[in-house]
């Protein structure tokens, strides 16, 4: 930190990883050494200008950054109130925020001298984009993706196949993330020595979730700039879905020191918050507890078992959450909110028919969390709404749920 | 302070053999039958008994392992339920030490004081938990120690000796030498690398060393014995368990299936000096 402030909310982690109660290194003794050798490697590229220029110069003409900051007229009109922004995330390369991560982290794996990739997915964006910048670099890759989710986002699947990865479905549990997460973790205990384990949200053991967060962050700190040189001044409140929370971390980070921008993450409601199992929130409906390397809020039953969870969105659709956002959580910096599948779907549609963009359902959750702020806040004010991913991959999906497909 | 496990592992140093330690999952694949498991182990030749604390995620387990979990957690196994099984055992058993073995979420739920009580008042003896490595031993480690817990370490291929001070440091009983990188049940790469790598731990430490994931028969035991002042075997047991079921259910099979299993394997054990 260039400028320490010990009432800073853009500190964290310490040293040990945590981000007051949450993060943390809890996993097994075999992958001790490498993700202390990680963490080193990560300082170390931190300060080395040939990485960073590296890393600038693929954002600049692989990914396609900076991403757009546009104003949705017909749905600031639409819905009354606020002036309705999107940070075009999905016009990155692969179609998400996700490269942004994944850039970074391929160039940290070369650095490490492995050979061989893995990685988790939902939804299969982070898979894409791990399968993109593994063809591009050259280096073996292998993505374990929950049967369920292989089978809804099937146009991923493939696109993870012709870009050369192996994806590998798991059939354990509902075959969501979370089943995805544990099979990779087991891959990465058996292959520590060549294998670069690319995760691909803002959660497991540190120091992945600051490491994740600092490749995202670009989000916000765009945002803020060129949000300031169109209306200049801050916006007034921004939003992003939050599953494992890596595009919400990266828009948010910018933003925790202004105390006068409100800032909300929209969780996973699923069918409902009060239906038992039946959503993917779990700051709102979850306590904390340790699972995949960290300390955060997670879905489970009394007895610490934890609990598959449900969402529309297979990228939400996931127990746990990044620490982060459970110390900003606990400290009520943020506000997080549950989103139901129904609420999702209609804010879906209501992109699509407006504003020409499909967004997707993850994405989604946030714009529906923007609807029902927007005509609350005044025609002066303004929201901008982290637009994660496109919905290429979910319109099969969602034509299933809206009768399109007999 | 001598516990259980100092005891035991005197008296197989005395006996000239290394001990048998077996796993088996609390709970699977019923209460009743684990709790009869249990307690036909030591008669088998167990000299020492890891007891599984189901977990619904458990990352560092074989898909052999993870079944057994699931059966136990099918019937309503809980932490509660595994102490009480260890409670029931210590009634008929004051010598044979028990070290529970599982992922910190289910004991931090419960409450890490209150487990810890419970623990010690059911007499258990030690508690290996995977996913607590030496980083995080404000948890759960130093005050397990503190109560009179043992603390037994998992160390690993990766575990150099640059690492090996600061995993040994609140270790306490044994250490559990895992014999490859990779999750239980896998198979053991190299058996020479496995001799080097104890002696290589015993340069830091005094204490005993068990070697354990990838041993399958009384073969394995006395090959991998001849090095080790311990064994571990879990996979091949739980998997015993699993195959002696019809629809999932004991058989008067599953009994019998371990307790043959075990004394095969004490055989071997017995055979690694000679």
């Amino acid at each position: 930190m260039s400028t320490p402030n010990t009432n800073s909310l853009r500190n964290g982690p310490d040293e040990h990883g945590r981000f007051g109660l949450y993060g943390g290194r809890f996993v097994a003794e075999t992958l001790m050494p490498l993700i202390l050798d990680l963490e080193r490697e990560y300082r170390a590229a931190k300060t080395d200008p040939v990485y960073q220029a590296e890393l600038k110069d693929l954002a600049t003409h692989y990914t396609g950054r900076p991403s757009p900051l546009y104003f949705a007229e017909r749905l600031t009109r639409h819905l009354g109130g606020a002036k309705v922004w999107f940070k075009r995330e999905e016009l990155n390369h692969t179609g998400s925020h996700k490269i942004n991560n994944c850039l970074g982290q391929i160039l940290l794996a070369k650095r490490m001298g492995k050979t061989r990739v893995i990685a988790e997915t939902g939804a299969g964006q982070h898979g894409v984009a791990t399968a993109t910048v593994c063809a591009k670099f050259d280096l073996p890759c292998t993505i374990f993706m929950g049967a369920t989710d292989v089978e809804r986002q099937m146009p991923n699947v493939l696109r993870m196949k012709m870009l050369g990865a192996e994806v590998r479905p798991v059939t354990a549990g509902a075959g969501t993330l979370k089943d995805a997460m544990n099979e990779a973790l087991r891959d990465w205990v058996t292959n520590v020595d060549t294998t670069y384990y690319l995760i691909g949200t803002a959660a497991g053991p540190h120091p992945y979730p600051e490491m994740v967060r600092d490749f995202q962050s670009v989000i916000g700190t765009e945002l803020k700039e060129q949000f300031r040189a169109i209306e200049g001044k801050l916006p007034e409140a921004v939003v992003a879905c939050v599953g494992g929370g890596s595009n919400a971390i990266g828009t948010f980070h910018a933003f925790l020191d202004d105390p006068d921008v409100a800032i909300y993450g929209a969780e996973a409601g699923g069918h409902g918050i009060e239906v038992d199992n039946g959503h993917a929130a779990s700051m709102t409906g979850g306590r904390p507890g340790v699972l995949h390397g960290n300390r955060t809020y997670l879905l489970q039953d009394a007895d610490g078992q934890i609990l598959e969870g449900h969402s529309i969105s297979a990228g939400l659709d996931y127990p746990g959450v990044g620490p982060e956002h459970s110390f900003l959580h606990d400290t009520k910096r943020v506000t997080y909110v549950p989103i139901t599948d129904q609420e999702a779907l209609e804010a879906f549609q209501l992109c699509t028919r407006m504003e020409g963009i499909i967004p997707a359902l993850e994405s989604a959750h946030g714009l529906a969390q923007v609807i029902k702020l927007a005509p609350t806040m005044a025609g002066d004010q303004s929201v901008v709404l982290c637009l994660s991913g496109r919905g290429d991959k979910d319109v099969e999906s969602v034509g299933k749920y809206l009768g399109l497909l007999t | 302070m001598t516990s259980r496990i100092d005891r035991r592992f005197a008296e197989t140093k005395a006996a000239g053999r290394p001990a048998l330690v077996t796993y088996v999952m609390g709970g699977d694949p019923d209460l009743a039958t684990s709790q009869a498991i249990l307690e036909a182990l030591p008669q088998a030749g167990a000299d020492i008994i890891e007891l599984g604390l189901p977990f619904s995620d458990p990352m560092a387990d074989g898909v052999v392992i993870q079944l057994g979990a699931q059966r136990a957690l099918a019937q309503g196994q809980t932490l509660l339920g595994v102490l009480g099984m260890v409670e029931d055992f210590r009634r008929k058993d004051e010598t044979t030490p028990i070290v529970l073995m599982g992922y910190y979420n289910p004991i931090y739920i419960f409450g890490v004081e209150r487990f810890i009580e419970a623990a010690v008042s059911a007499g258990v003896d030690g508690l290996i938990i995977v996913d607590l490595p030496a980083e995080e031993d404000d948890e759960l480690c130093i005050p397990a120690l503190e109560a009179g817990l043992n603390f037994i370490r998992l160390t690993t291929p990766t575990t150099d000796d640059k690492r090996l001070p600061t995993v040994l440091k609140n270790t306490s009983g044994f250490v559990y030498y895992v014999s490859m990188t990779g999750v239980t049940g896998a198979a053991i790469k190299s058996r020479g690398a496995v001799g080097e790598a104890v002696d290589r731990i015993k340069s830091h430490t005094d204490l005993p060393v068990a070697v354990g994931f990838g041993i399958k028969t009384a073969e394995d035991a006395a090959d991998i014995g001849r090095h080790a002042d311990g064994i571990v075997v879990g996979t091949v047991l739980v998997d015993a368990i699993a195959n002696s079921l019809e629809d999932g259910k004991a058989t008067d099979r599953t009994v019998a299936a371990v307790r043959e299993l075990v004394a095969d394997l004490a055989g071997g054990v017995k055979r690694a000096r000679s």
